[in-house]
C-alpha cells in the first residue's frame, strides 16, 4: 500500500474483480415501500467477490436504501438478498455472519463520542469477534496507522476534525476485517479540503482488492476507482457499465441530465 | 493545541492598572455598586434581626435549642427506632426525620422503576402503549401533587373497616386502617441470611469484574450467571438453614375492631408514598425519553453494522450516552421527591415537618423549628448537588 | 455536497410504473399491522392494553355516569350514602359548587369573583398572544389587576365592601399565581443579571439567595411567613396573612425562574455581548436593548413549564390555612352531610387545575415547535 498516494486524473487503479468465484452480494428484484412510497423497484444486482461499484443518483433515488438493505439496517419487503451466500432473513445468526463480514461507512461519521478513537476501533473485535484486548488494540493501531491517524488514538472524536473522524471510522469498520465495505456519501458531510484525504484513503483500499459498494457523487473518485457504475433513479437502477462508457456515452435520458447536472454543480 | 516554547517577550505579566478615583472608572462603579447593594440588604436583614430580637424579648420567648432535652408528649403513630411520648424532642425530631428518608427512600426507588418503564413505554412502536403512556404523563404532571395526596388519601379512607376489608390475596388486608401484609417472625437466622445476601451481591459483582478482566485478556467468554445464582441464591439459603431453616410467618388477623401481627402500611404512608411516585414518576418518564432520544438513530445503527447484538448496543453504545443526559435532571426529581415528602404534614403523615411544626407550636420556638427544617433539607439539598457536580465532571464529554 | 433532483418534465427516458405496496403494508390494515400487531410479542401487550382500558373506562363510566347521583334535595345526602362505592355522587358538586369556586364570597355578589376569573383569563390568552408583546401589554396589566382588585374588595361605585378574609376558592388561587408570577419574574431577572455579574459581592448575594431557596421545600417558607414573619416586623405592625404568603411565593418563584432566565443568558452567543460592547452601550442599555429581548425568548417554553409548576404550588397554601380553590375544596366536605365524599370533589377540583395547566402546556408546545421552526430557518 502507498503511502502518499497522489491522485492524478484518469491514473486509475487496476482491476481485482474475480468474475469466478460466487458474487459476495447478489439482490434478485428487490422490493421496499415506505409506507405508500415505493423505494426499491425491482432492483436486481451482482457484486464480485473484489469488485468496486460506486451507486450514484439523484437525492431520493433509493441509493442509500439499497446499501443499507445490505446489512439490513432497512428490511426489503420483496426479493432475496444474499451476503456472502448467507441470506438476509429475520434469522438472528444469519444476521450476525452478514454483519461481521459487512463494514458500513456513514454521511455522518457516527463515532461513539464516549469512546476513544482507539476504544470505538476495539470494540467490536473485542465484544463481537472476541479478541483479546491487547491484540485488538495491536490491529486498531495498525488500521490507524493506514488511515494516518495513529497519533491521535487516545483522544475523543469530539477533538478531531470532520476529515480525520471520516477516516477513525474506514479503520473502526476495517478492524472487524470484513469481506465487504459499504460506503453511504462519506465525503458528503465533509468540508472541501478534507474531502481528499477521505478519497484517499478509499482509493489505497480500493487497491487491496476489497470488495467496495460507495453511494457517492465523486466522479473523479468513480472513474478511477470503480469497476462499474449503478445509475439509480427514482428506487430503479437505470443504467449500470463501466464508468468511462457511463460518463462518455450516458445511454438514457435521465443519465445525461443527471450528469450535466453534477458536472454543473462542481 | 500546539505546545511550541512561547517567545520570553510574550510572558510579561500585563502591568497593574492603578485605582482611578473616578466614576468613570470601571472598578469605582462596580465597588460603588456592590457596597450600596450589600448596604441595602445588611440593612434590612438588621432591621428585621432587630424586631425580631425586640418581639422576642416583649413576648418572652427563650431563644436557644434548650428545648430539644425537654419531654415531647407528642404522640407519633409510626416509627422506625422506640419512641414513646416521654421522650425528648430531639428523639422525636429524630423519629421525624427517619420517616421522611423513609418515604423519600422508598419513593425514589419504586419512582424510578416506574418512571423508567413509563419512558420506555413512551417510546415504544406500540401506538396504544405509547399513548397511553403518553395521556398519563401529561394528566399527572397537570395536577397539584398535594391534590393528588388528598385523592388518594381520600380513596384510602373510603375504604371499609377492618371487619370489611378487602381481602384480594390470603393474608393481604386492606381497609381504612392501612395494608396488612404477612410477614415472617425476624429471628438470628434471617439477619445471618440477609448478610450472606449482602456478601453475595458483593461477590458476584467482584467475580463479573475479574470475568471481563480476564476476558479482555485471553478473549474467552465466562458465564456470571452460575456464580451469581450461587452466591445469590445458594449462599443465602446455606446460612439459613445452618442456623436451623426457621420459617414462621406472621398473618394478620383480625380481633376486635383491628388486626394484630402481619406487617403494616399505615394510610399516610401508603397515600403518601403512591403519590410521590405517580407523580415523580410522571418527570422522570420524560426524562428518561429525552435521554434515549439524545442518542441519535445513528449511534445504533453504526453499532449494529460492526455487528454488536442489541443487548451490547444498548449497553455499551446507548446506555453510557443517554445517561450522561438523564442523571442530572434525575438528581433533581430525587431531591424533589425529598423536598416533596414534606406535604405530609396535610395529610398527617409524620415526617420531619410535621414534627418540626407541632414542636414549634407547643413550645412557641418558631425560629429554631423552622431553621431546623430548613437545616435538615439543606443538608440533604447540598449533599445531592456535590454530588451531582462530582458526578458531572466525571462524565463530561471530551470535545474540542 | 450537492443534492441534485431530476426535473420530472425533462427527464423522458422509459421509466417503470411505481406499483402500491402489498395490501398488507398501507391503508387501515396496514397501520394496525404496523403500530399494534407487528410481532407476536406486540399483538400481546395490545391485547393486555387494550383489556385494562377498557375494563377500566367501563368501571369508570358505570361509577360516574350510570350508577351516579346528580342532585339530591337540599342536603340529604342519604341517597349518596347508599350507593357509596357503586356509584358517584355528583351532587355534592351540584349543592357546592359556589362555595368551591368562591369560598365565602357573599352568595348574591358571586358575579364579581365570577368577572375577576374572567379577567385572569383574558389576560393570560392576551399575554399569550404573540402580536400583543409589546410594552403596552404591561399597561394592560396594570389596568386589569386594578379592576380587579375594585372588583374583588369593592366599597367604590356602589360595590359593596368585601373584606379580605371572605375571599377564598378560584380566585385566589388566580391572585397568587398571578400577582406571584408579576412580582417574581423582574425579580427572577435581576437576580439572574447578578449572578452573572462580575462583582463578587452581588454575585455571592445571588448565589446564596437562588441556593438556599431553591435547597428548602416551599412549605418551610410558606411556615415562615405564617410563624416567623410577624417576628421580623416592628411590634403593632401586622401584614395579613394572604400578603405574607404572596411574599413567601414570590420568593421561591424569583429563585426558579431566576434559573431559567439564567439558562438563556447562558445560551446568547457570546458574540451579541460584544457586539453590544462595541457599540458603546452602558450596562443598562446594552442588557435592556440587546441581551435580555433576545435571551427571554430563548427560554419561553421553560419558562411556561416554571410557571406551571408554579401555578400548581399555590395550593400549599392549603397547608397554612389560606382558602384558595384546593382548599374550598377540603372544605366543602368537613360538613358532616357531606364527608366521605372527597373523591367526587377532588375530581372537579382537580379538572380545574388541568384546564389551566393543560392549557399553558399544550401552549408552551406549540411555541417550542414554532420557535424551533424558526431556528431551522
Amino acid at each position: 500500500m502507498s503511502d502518499n498516494l497522489v491522485l492524478e486524473p484518469g491514473a486509475s487503479v487496476a482491476s481485482t474483480a474475480r468474475t469466478d468465484a460466487p458474487p459476495a452480494i447478489l439482490m434478485d428484484r428487490v422490493n421496499k415501500w415506505f409506507g405508500a412510497l415505493h423505494v426499491l423497484r425491482d432492483v436486481t444486482l451482482s457484486v464480485a467477490l473484489g469488485e468496486r461499484v460506486v451507486v450514484c443518483g439523484p437525492s431520493g433515488s433509493g441509493k442509500s436504501t439499497l446499501i443499507r438493505c445490505i446489512n439490513r439496517l432497512e428490511t426489503h419487503q420483496e426479493g432475496r438478498i444474499l451476503v456472502d451466500g448467507t441470506e438476509l432473513s429475520d434469522d438472528v445468526r444469519a444476521l450476525d455472519t452478514i454483519r461481521r463480514e459487512v463494514g458500513m461507512v456513514f454521511q455522518s461519521f457516527n463515532l461513539f463520542p464516549h469512546l476513544t478513537i482507539l476504544e470505538n476501533c476495539t470494540l467490536a473485535p473485542i465484544w463481537v469477534r472476541r479478541m483479546p484486548k491487547a491484540q485488538a488494540e495491536e490491529l486498531a493501531m495498525e488500521y490507524l496507522t493506514r488511515v494516518r491517524i495513529p497519533e491521535q488514538a487516545k483522544k475523543y472524536p469530539g477533538q478531531l476534525s470532520g476529515g480525520q473522524q471520516q477516516r477513525v471510522a474506514i479503520a473502526r469498520a476495517l478492524c472487524m476485517k470484513p469481506k465487504i465495505m459499504l460506503f453511504d456519501e462519506p465525503t458528503s458531510a465533509l468540508d472541501p479540503e478534507m474531502i481528499k484525504e477521505v478519497l484517499d484513503t478509499m482509493v489505497s483500499l480500493a487497491e487491496t482488492g476489497m470488495t467496495m459498494i460507495c453511494v457517492t457523487h465523486e466522479m473523479g473518485f468513480a472513474r478511477q476507482v470503480a469497476d462499474r457504475v449503478v445509475f439509480m433513479d427514482r428506487g430503479e437502477i437505470v443504467e449500470q457499465g463501466a464508468p468511462a462508457d457511463m460518463f462518455e456515452n450516458p445511454k438514457t435520458d435521465r443519465l445525461r441530465l443527471f450528469l450535466s447536472q453534477i458536472l454543473r454543480g462542481h | 493545541m500546539s505546545q511550541t516554547t512561547m517567545d520570553p517577550r510574550l510572558l510579561r505579566a500585563p502591568p497593574k492598572r492603578k485605582l482611578r478615583l473616578s466614576w468613570a472608572d470601571e472598578r469605582v462603579r462596580g465597588i460603588v455598586w456592590q457596597v450600596l447593594v450589600v448596604g441595602v440588604v445588611g440593612a434590612i436583614a438588621y432591621w428585621l434581626w432587630s424586631n425580631t430580637v425586640h418581639n422576642l424579648e416583649v413576648r418572652r420567648i427563650a431563644t436557644g435549642f434548650g428545648f430539644l432535652d425537654r419531654e415531647a408528649g407528642l404522640p407519633i403513630g409510626e416509627s422506625l427506632i422506640p419512641y414513646s411520648p416521654t421522650d425528648t424532642y430531639l428523639r422525636a425530631l429524630t423519629v421525624g426525620l427517619l420517616n421522611t428518608l423513609k418515604v423519600a427512600v422508598v419513593g425514589i426507588v419504586l419512582a424510578t422503576v416506574l418512571g423508567t418503564l413509563v419512558g420506555i413505554a413512551r417510546l415504544s412502536r406500540n401506538w396504544l402503549l405509547s399513548k397511553i403512556a403518553g395521556v398519563y404523563v401529561e394528566v399527572i404532571r397537570d395536577l397539584p401533587l398535594l391534590l393528588q395526596l388528598l385523592f388518594w388519601y381520600a380513596i384510602l379512607q373510603a375504604l371499609p373497616g377492618p371487619r370489611q376489608s378487602l381481602n384480594p390475596v390470603e393474608g393481604v388486608f386492606l381497609s381504612n386502617r392501612g395494608l396488612k401484609l404477612p410477614w415472617l417472625e425476624w429471628q438470628d437466622a434471617h439477619t445471618y441470611a440477609l448478610l450472606a445476601f449482602v456478601a453475595g451481591a458483593v461477590g458476584t459483582w467482584l467475580w463479573a469484574r475479574r470475568a471481563t478482566a480476564l476476558f479482555l485478556q485471553d478473549g474467552k467468554p465466562r458465564p456470571v450467571w452460575p456464580a451469581a445464582l450461587g452466591l445469590l441464591v445458594g449462599l443465602p439459603l446455606a446460612v439459613w438453614a445452618a442456623f436451623g431453616a426457621p420459617w414462621t410467618v406472621d398473618w394478620p388477623a383480625l380481633r376486635g375492631f383491628n388486626f394484630r401481627g402481619g406487617l403494616t402500611m399505615t394510610p399516610e404512608y401508603f397515600a403518601l408514598l403512591l403519590g410521590l411516585v405517580l407523580y415523580t414518576a410522571g418527570f422522570i418518564a420524560e426524562i428518561v425519553r429525552a435521554g434515549i432520544l439524545a442518542v441519535p438513530k445513528g449511534q445504533w445503527e453504526a453499532a449494529q453494522a460492526l455487528g454488536l447484538r442489541p443487548g451490547a448496543v444498548l449497553k455499551r453504545i446507548v446506555l453510557p450516552q443517554a445517561l450522561r443526559v438523564i442523571i442530572p435532571p434525575m438528581t433533581s426529581q430525587y431531591l424533589n421527591i425529598t423536598k416533596n415528602s414534606s406535604l405530609a404534614v396535610a395529610i398527617g403523615y409524620q415526617d420531619i415537618v410535621s414534627i418540626a411544626n407541632t414542636t414549634l407550636n407547643q413550645t412557641g420556638q418558631a425560629i429554631e423549628g423552622i431553621a431546623i427544617i430548613m437545616l435538615v433539607y439543606l443538608t440533604i439539598s447540598l449533599s445531592i448537588s456535590l454530588f451531582m457536580n462530582w458526578y458531572n465532571a466525571r462524565i463530561a464529554l471530551v470535545e474540542r | 455536497m450537492s443534492d441534485i433532483t431530476l426535473d420530472t418534465a425533462v427527464a423522458k427516458a422509459p421509466e417503470a410504473a411505481p406499483r402500491t405496496a402489498p395490501l398488507s403494508q398501507i391503508g387501515l390494515a396496514g397501520w394496525l399491522r404496523a403500530n399494534l400487531f407487528s410481532s407476536w410479542i406486540n399483538t400481546a401487550v395490545t391485547l393486555v392494553v387494550l383489556y385494562f382500558v377498557v375494563r377500566w373506562a367501563i368501571g369508570f363510566i358505570e361509577w360516574g355516569v350510570i350508577n351516579a347521583v346528580w342532585s339530591v334535595p337540599d342536603n340529604q345526602s342519604q341517597a349518596c350514602r347508599d350507593i357509596k362505592g357503586v356509584g358517584a355522587c355528583w351532587a355534592v358538586i351540584a349543592e357546592k359548587h359556589r362555595f368551591i369556586l368562591f369560598g365565602t364570597y357573599p352568595y348574591e355578589e358571586h358575579w364579581r369573583p365570577a368577572l375577576v376569573c374572567l379577567l385572569f383569563v383574558g389576560l393570560y390568552v392576551v399575554s399569550a398572544m404573540r402580536r400583543f408583546w409589546r410594552k403596552e401589554l404591561a399597561l394592560i396589566w396594570i389596568a386589569t389587576l386594578t379592576v380587579i382588585g375594585v372588583l374583588m374588595w369593592g366599597g367604590v361605585f356602589g360595590l359593596s365592601y368585601v373584606p379580605q378574609e371572605r375571599w377564598g376558592g378560584l380566585p385566589i388561587t388566580l391572585i397568587l399565581a398571578t400577582f406571584g408570577l408579576a412580582f417574581a419574574f423582574p425579580l427572577a431577572i435581576l437576580v439572574a443579571l447578578g449572578r452573572r455579574s462580575k462583582l463578587p459581592a452581588i454575585k455571592a448575594l445571588c448565589v446564596l439567595y437562588v441556593e438556599l431557596i431553591r435547597g428548602v421545600p416551599l412549605i418551610s417558607l410558606l411556615f415562615m411567613a405564617s410563624v416567623m414573619f410577624p417576628l421580623f416586623l416592628p411590634e403593632g405592625m401586622n401584614i395579613d396573612k394572604l400578603l405574607r404568603a404572596q411574599i413567601a411565593i414570590i420568593l421561591f418563584a424569583g429563585a426558579y425562574l431566576a434559573e431559567v432566565v439564567r439558562g438563556g443568558l447562558q445560551a446568547l452567543p457570546k458574540g451579541q455581548y460584544e457586539a453590544a460592547d462595541a457599540l458603546g452601550l452602558s450596562y443598562w442599555q446594552k442588557t435592556g436593548f440587546i441581551i435580555l429581548p433576545q435571551a427571554l425568548r430563548l427560554v419561553i417554553p421553560p419558562l411556561v413549564n416554571t410557571f406551571i409548576g408554579f401555578f400548581k404550588d399555590t395550593s400549599l397554601v392549603l397547608i397554612i390555612g389560606i382558602f384558595d380553590l384546593l382548599t374550598a375544596g377540603k372544605t366543602a366536605i368537613i360538613e358532616p352531610a357531606w364527608q366521605g365524599f372527597g373523591v367526587e370533589v377532588y375530581l372537579t377540583v382537580g379538572a380545574i387545575y388541568f384546564v389551566f395547566c393543560f392549557a399553558m402546556s399544550k401552549y408552551s408546545q406549540g411555541l417550542e415547535a414554532e420557535l424551533n421552526r424558526h431556528r431551522v430557518r
